[in-house]
């Protein structure tokens, strides 16, 4: 493979791992994560929005 | 990028000072869901189906929502979201008995086909062979190829060395090359653009939401 090959082929790449992979603007979410969050909302305003009592993950 | 317009029902995930939900404004953890976008591209580079991607994004968001105190104002919160990802995604791969590093059982074998004319790739074939790479290179790849993160920082989310992010970005990139370009007296009767363009024709050109 010549050099302008592979430096073609090492720009797709680039470009395919950000069209694949990389930053998404807020986007419209499926179902599950509307109704997660609709979930999560309520649960705390029930509980009385208790905040960072967990350390679980960091 | 752009949002999808076609479903009018839908609220949008984010506002830009229009919420018409007071709560959005009034809650710090609602940040978190202007990242869930990146986040299920992250997630699609460590899960291998979109199902698997997205439960894993559902349970993240979970664990963030609920130890959002845990997260220091002023610091990355994407990069926070990111890391409770990666590390639930291994905590789960580690149950299952996977040792980091193991390609999981994708078939392993060669994609031995050009790119396609003119030196554009098929977005499918780039997957298929974005895949075989063991899970710690697409890891690597998709923070600091994909979205952006310094090799410092991917480092910090991967509690590892800088040089070892280094290593396995480059050893990713080199593979990828590998499988992603026919072998030296590999394909050379496939150089025939009308053959070449048959074949290419003949994978499903499905392209990313």
């Amino acid at each position: 493979m010549d050099r302008d090959d592979k430096t073609a082929l090492e720009d797709q790449i680039s470009e395919n791992l950000k069209r694949a992979f990389g930053q998404r603007g807020p986007e419209e979410l499926p179902d599950r994560f509307r109704d997660l969050l609709e979930q999560l909302r309520t649960q705390d305003d029930a509980a009385g929005a208790e905040k960072g009592s967990d350390h679980g993950e960091r | 990028m752009a949002s999808d317009e076609s479903t009018a029902t839908a609220r949008k995930a984010t506002d830009s000072g229009k919420a018409t939900d007071p709560r959005e404004t009034s809650d710090p953890r609602e940040a978190i869901v202007a990242h869930l976008g990146s986040m299920r591209a992250f997630a699609l580079s460590l899960s291998r189906n979109d199902a698997e991607a997205d439960d894993l994004v559902q349970e993240s968001f979970v664990k963030a929502w609920k130890n959002f105190g845990t997260f220091t104002p002023g610091t990355n919160l994407q990069a926070w979201l990111f890391t409770i990802l990666r590390n639930t995604f291994y905590s789960a791969w580690r149950k299952r008995g996977r040792e980091v590093g193991d390609p999981d059982g994708i078939a392993a074998g060669k994609m031995s086909v050009k790119p396609a004319h003119d030196g554009q790739l098929q977005m499918n074939e780039f997957l298929a062979a974005f895949a075989q790479l063991p899970v710690e290179q697409r890891e690597a790849l998709a923070l600091v190829g994909a979205s952006g993160y310094s090799y410092d920082e991917a480092a910090g989310m991967c509690a590892v060395k800088v040089g070892t992010i280094k290593s396995r970005v480059n050893r990713g990139r080199v593979r990828l090359v590998e499988l992603l370009h026919a072998e030296e007296g590999g394909y050379s009767e496939m150089t025939d653009r009308a053959t070449s363009a048959v074949i290419n024709s003949a994978l499903k050109t499905g392209s990313l939401g």
